[in-house]
């Protein structure tokens, strides 16, 4: 079996974003860049079923500017077998990032595609969806346990009730949570054997897919602030605040 | 231009946010129609024809719906999208899963989880968590659009008689098969959607001082929360966390108890109603988005926050 896994770059969950001042966008110059947590989760699951011998090979792919190589290349460190780098410039729209992927996925052939469950810079959580649908594949979205059995996967789904359990029939997408796994540090031998470790460079425009925006983007601004607050005495005044003032107790 | 709304229900009810996503479907345009596809689902079919602002509703029946699998709901949603402008959902883990599946059906960009309609093709919508707010318009020729509940008002849910019209189901998608649905029964609201959260960070020192969250979270009928440094010391389970990788919540009332307020902690709360944060580190972050701040140690003052809570009459619930 052979296990395809997208993973994004995008701004270090630790980093306070800041807004540009010509409201174009945010700040990326100079900032600390990382792999879009749960794309972690999905590259350790990935290892695990490998390591359990149960997939033979792991591919990681990523779609953006050149030094999305960075991410393929930490995917490398924790256990992918090789990469695959799509090189594109500008604002990519998890429709264009699905359909360069389901180009990917004609090429490789891969039995499972995994994948963040979303972005956290866009949070647009659409990509492994509309992949899915690209390929008329069934789709297991925020999964938090994943059973091989055969040619099937039982998912566990994290939803707003509760958990929802599906069995889905290989090849098949499955977008992961969280709550998955605990993803591996990559330990600095890895990290130089990975450096050996083969990536293939493609360009999104050989590939005949139009990445051309379709959402304009106006203007990206700064929430609200919330005006200054203040500080209490005690916990009866706190209290007593709470009940007369605000009203919230 | 006329918008079609997927709602989302039981079989038996509307789920709640689906009156929150007809207000935002509304304000797009006044045609609106409602579509609810289901299993014996024509109670709610009914309740959803009750909704003064939604014009007509299509019932879609068979076994196959009865568990709001996408692969299943899609094709008949792309079918019904020929006659509409607008597909529009929740976005909540119903809406997340589906509304993508029909989007790239129909070769649109999504747009996701907005939280004001300006004009019927331009929205606001959080991004980065929320530390950031884009406006964005839509260029597709039909938008697909999933709306971030709590950011709209529960519509009017009576005194409407919209027709209900019957429409074939399609195919059932064999790919994919049910299997269980484990709710979680708790007494408590809800962590998302809760009117009061009280949140306890690493400053709990352990997840037996938890217990004092839990104390002060049910007198106060609250749901409750923990920053993703509590979750990471492993003092409570990370369904509880709060923040940029956990869950947004937007309470009446949030209480951050031992809680520095790391930005990713505070992109997860910082659109809470009211904030209160009790951290003996006067210097602590937190205090930043505070409106009410109590530089104390939690330790001492928990245990007196409960006595005061109790000298109350009645507390909200």
């Amino acid at each position: 079996m052979k296990i395809l896994v997208a993973v994004k770059r995008v701004i270090d969950y630790n980093v306070q974003i800041r807004v540009k001042e010509d409201n174009t966008g945010v700040v990326t110059d100079n900032v600390k860049m990382s792999t879009n947590p749960p794309d972690d989760n999905a590259i350790e699951e990935a290892v695990k079923i490998k390591e359990s011998g149960k997939a033979t090979e792991v591919v990681a792919v990523s779609v953006g500017e050149e030094k999305a190589q960075e991410t393929v290349r930490k995917a490398l460190a924790v256990g992918a077998d090789r990469g695959i780098l799509i090189k594109a410039d500008g604002i990519l729209e998890p429709l264009s990032v699905s359909k360069l992927l389901q180009k990917i996925v004609e090429k490789e052939k891969p039995d499972l595609v995994f994948m963040g469950k979303q972005a956290i810079d866009d949070d647009c959580n659409q990509t492994g969806q509309m992949l899915s649908a690209l390929l008329n594949w069934p789709q297991a979205t925020f999964a938090s346990k994943i059973k091989i059995k055969d040619q099937k996967l039982e998912v566990t789904r994290e939803i707003d009730e509760g958990l929802e359990t599906i069995e889905i029939n290989i090849p098949a997408i499955v977008t992961c949570d969280l709550r998955l796994n605990e993803p591996r540090y990559a330990s600095l031998p890895n990290i130089m054997k990975a450096k050996k470790k083969p990536i293939e460079q493609l360009n999104a425009s050989d590939l005949g897919v139009d990445t051309s925006p379709r959402i304009e983007q106006i203007k990206v601004e700064e929430p609200p602030k919330r005006k200054a607050g203040i500080k209490v005495k005690n916990v009866a005044e706190l209290v007593q605040k709470l009940k007369n003032e605000a009203k919230v107790i | 231009m006329s918008i079609l709304l997927v709602a989302e229900h039981s079989n038996k009810e509307l789920k709640p946010f689906t009156l929150n996503a007809v207000t935002a479907a509304s304000q797009m345009d006044t045609d609106l129609h409602a579509v609810i596809i289901g299993h014996n689902c024509g109670d709610a079919a009914k309740k959803l024809s009750d909704l003064p602002l939604v014009k007509k509703v299509i019932q879609v029946e068979a076994a196959h719906y009865e568990n709001f699998v996408a692969e299943n709901f899609a094709p008949v949603i792309v079918k019904l999208a020929e006659g509409y402008s607008h597909i529009v959902c929740s976005a909540n883990t119903f809406g997340k899963n589906l509304m993508p599946r029909i989007a790239a059906s129909l070769d649109t960009s999504q747009v996701s989880d907005i939280i004001k309609v300006i004009s019927s093709d331009t929205f606001l919508r959080p991004i980065y968590a929320g530390n950031a707010f884009a406006t964005v318009k839509s260029k597709d020729p039909k938008k697909c659009i999933t709306i971030r509940p709590t950011s709209f008002d529960p519509c009017e849910s009576s005194g409407g008689s919209a027709p209900i019209e019957n429409v074939e189901p399609s195919e059932e998608f064999n790919n994919t098969k049910f299997v269980k649905r484990e709710e979680i029964k708790s007494d408590r609201p809800e962590l998302g959607t809760a009117r009061v959260v009280v949140s306890g960070g690493r400053g709990m020192q352990s997840g037996d001082n938890f217990k004092l969250i839990t104390s002060v979270a049910d007198k106060l009928n609250a749901a409750i929360g923990a920053s993703r440094a509590a979750v990471d010391a492993g003092y409570i389970s990370n369904d509880h966390q709060v923040g940029q990788t956990g869950k947004v919540v937007v309470p009446d009332l949030y209480i951050a108890i031992g809680i520095s307020g790391a930005i990713q902690h505070l992109a997860g709360m910082k659109e809470s109603k009211v904030i209160v944060a009790i951290n003996k580190d006067g210097e602590a972050p937190i205090f930043s988005v505070a409106d009410y701040g109590l530089e104390a140690d939690l330790f001492e003052a928990l245990p007196q926050f409960i006595d005061e809570l109790n000298k109350l009459n009645t507390i909200q619930k």
